[in-house]
């Protein structure tokens, strides 16, 4: 009897195992079409994409590198990625920047006062930059910034800054008083503590703030619609939707191109930090 | 080696009461001193303050006659053992134990013997490598009191270092903690609020309740005369038993009590007290009978190996030692001289 229940279980386990597999399958696969997609489409000639008979997912002609040649010569989208990258990397900094010492004063200096401004923070986030750019632009205007990408790195942190400062507060919290406190009775002051302690243990946090504020910006599309309108000051959302979509022609093959290149690589790098990108959203809601 | 004292220590939260209500104290050179009270008594402030994580509303701390009382923390030469341990998780163990001496700017080679020296006291040699997580709670606190002791410190300053070890594996660990106290032979300030702790490691223990020192004393002066009610009730399990007669109270231990013809023999007079028993427990090594004397509820624990008749529902003629009698007065609590 008992050998027949270990089988029993043994099955139901395998079959337990077999589910899991066939629905992370399924998602995969629904996340990955997309892409797989346009990389597909990227290759393809004009004739071959636009011919409905043909099965989207084949070269029904020979694949070309023209639509790369076009995206990259007929407009500027090498100057769009740096552009984008300078504005990322800018806003990164300053958010990192702020947050840290921001969410720090809040968890651990402010009291019983620093959860309600840490909240309060953070509904700034939630104020739609569709009606925020109205006055924003003003402000633009008057610090000289109009149709610059500097003017992107001036308002980015206005949204980066509170997600991030709350998110980091999350993080903070969850590391106990002791550990600080331990670390200047071993002789730092308490900037030495927070900069040997708070800030290696808060690393993913960190890391998540970092990838966070580079994925906002990347995608950020009001703002720098309404600030810049010079191809040299563009970034990449804006600058491949104005300059490959002309009037009702759509250069679909540049289009995807333009998207794949950038996304490939973040993808890869988000890899990198997955693990420690998850516990930075997960530890401050799970203690221990 | 150092003495510690405090002067006139106060600290106020916000409007309430104040937390540390004026306490004068001073530890002797290499003493084991335990603050002893009911939490929220004010004795982790108490402790904080002499670490220096807490600023004080009034009064002095001196370290080694040094008033130390606007120095920051590092500059106090000390070590703290917190109740959590507070080891820092990103650091293996050979880090977490050589970071004050890093914080000292001390040599690499010298770090590392000294982080070989202190490891060896605690026998923790084997655990250098791992990192605070793949510890039990044991070897975690045998690693904090490591880091404790590498800087070789003026004073420790201990809370409840053992609140977090299961109840079996604290035996060992206090019998461990105070012989290595002993060895090291350092001025050492430990909070607990376990009477069992107190008296077991304590060179002399300051009882704290509402943010004042109710006695201090060593652990025989603080059970077998306790300066007040409060003391007579927090330490002893159960406690001192306070009957109400002529306007004092009379306090004697459950192990006072005894049948007349028992307490003969033992020379001294004897005051005789009329129980009526309400209800007995069997603990094993003794016997607690719970019951009344003169209206008021008492408690007579009797060892197992003594058999003594107490029939829930029945009133017997026990009796007490006079020396073992102490008396309070009824409205301060306060203990009164003389017999009762």
């Amino acid at each position: 009897m008992a050998g027949t229940g270990t089988a029993l279980v043994g099955v139901k386990r395998a079959g337990a195992r077999g589910i899991i597999y066939a629905l992370a399958t399924f998602f995969a696969l629904f996340a990955a079409l997309p892409f797989a997609w346009m990389i597909i489409t990227v290759f393809k000639q004009n004739t071959d994409l636009y011919t409905r008979t043909n099965n989207p997912f084949l070269f029904n002609e020979p694949p070309t590198l023209g639509n790369i040649d076009l995206l990259v010569t007929q407009t500027k989208y090498l100057t769009f990625v740096g552009n984008t990258l300078l504005v990322a990397a800018a806003v990164v900094l300053i958010t990192v920047v702020a947050t840290v010492p921001a969410a720090y004063s809040l968890t651990r200096l402010a009291g019983r006062w620093g959860e309600s401004l840490g909240i309060g923070i953070f509904l700034v986030y939630l104020v739609p930059p569709t009606l925020l750019f109205i006055p924003l632009s003003r402000i633009v205007a008057d610090v000289g910034l109009n149709n610059s990408r500097w003017s992107m790195v001036l308002v980015y942190p206005t949204f980066t800054i509170p997600f991030c400062t709350w998110l980091l507060m999350g993080f903070f919290k969850s590391i106990p008083w002791d550990i600080e406190e331990q670390a200047m009775i071993d002789g730092y002051s308490r900037l030495g503590a927070i900069w040997r302690t708070v800030i290696p243990i808060s690393v993913p946090g960190i890391l998540t703030v970092v990838v966070f504020a580079f994925a906002l910006t990347l995608h950020e599309f009001v703002y720098a619609l309404a600030f810049v309108s010079s191809s040299a000051g563009k970034t990449i959302s804006v600058g491949v939707t104005t300059e490959l979509i002309r009037g009702d022609v759509f250069f679909w093959q540049a289009l995807m191109a333009a998207a794949v290149i950038v996304a490939i690589p973040i993808a890869l790098l988000y890899n990198l930090f997955l693990d420690r990108f998850i516990a930075g959203f997960t530890l401050g809601a799970v203690k221990g | 080696m150092a003495v510690v004292e405090t002067r006139g220590l106060v600290k106020q939260f916000g409007e309430g009461a104040a937390a540390v209500d004026g306490i004068d104290l001073a530890s002797a050179d290499g003493e084991f001193l335990v603050l002893l009270g009911p939490s929220g008594c004010g004795k982790t402030t108490l402790l904080r303050m002499i670490g220096g994580l807490e600023p004080p509303t009034a009064g002095d701390v001196l370290i080694g006659g040094r008033v130390v009382t606007n120095l920051p923390p590092r500059a106090r030469q000390i070590a703290m053992v917190f109740q959590s341990y507070a080891l820092y998780p990103h650091m293996s163990v050979a880090n977490n134990i050589a970071f004050p001496l890093k914080a000292a700017k001390v040599p690499k080679a010298e770090q590392e013997k000294k982080v070989a020296w202190a490891a060896g006291i605690l026998g923790i040699e084997g655990l250098l490598d791992r990192r605070p997580r793949q510890l039990s709670g044991g070897q975690r606190q045998r690693v904090a009191l490591a880091r404790a002791l590498v800087r070789e410190p003026n004073v420790f300053l201990l809370d409840e270092p053992l609140s977090n070890l299961d109840a079996q594996r604290r035996a060992s660990a206090r019998d461990e903690l105070q012989g290595f106290q002993r060895r090291v032979g350092t001025t050492t300030i430990y909070v607990t609020h376990d009477q069992v702790e107190a008296m077991g490691m304590g060179d002399r223990i300051a009882v704290i309740n509402q943010g004042r020192i109710r006695q201090l004393g060593t652990p025989r002066e603080i059970y077998d005369d306790p300066a007040d009610t409060f003391v007579a009730t927090f330490l002893g399990s159960p406690p001192m038993n306070l009957i109400p007669r002529n306007g004092h109270l009379l306090g004697f231990r459950p192990e006072h009590v005894a049948p007349r013809q028992m307490l003969e023999g033992a020379g001294g007079d004897l005051v005789p007290i009329h129980f009526l028993a309400t209800r007995e427990e069997y603990l094993g090594a003794e016997r607690l009978v719970y019951g009344e004397v003169e209206g008021a509820k008492a408690v007579a624990r009797f060892p197992s190996t003594v058999d003594v008749p107490a029939e829930p529902g029945r009133g017997y003629e026990f009796a007490v030692l006079a020396r073992d009698l102490k008396r309070f007065d009824a409205a301060t609590g306060l203990r009164v001289a003389g017999p009762a």
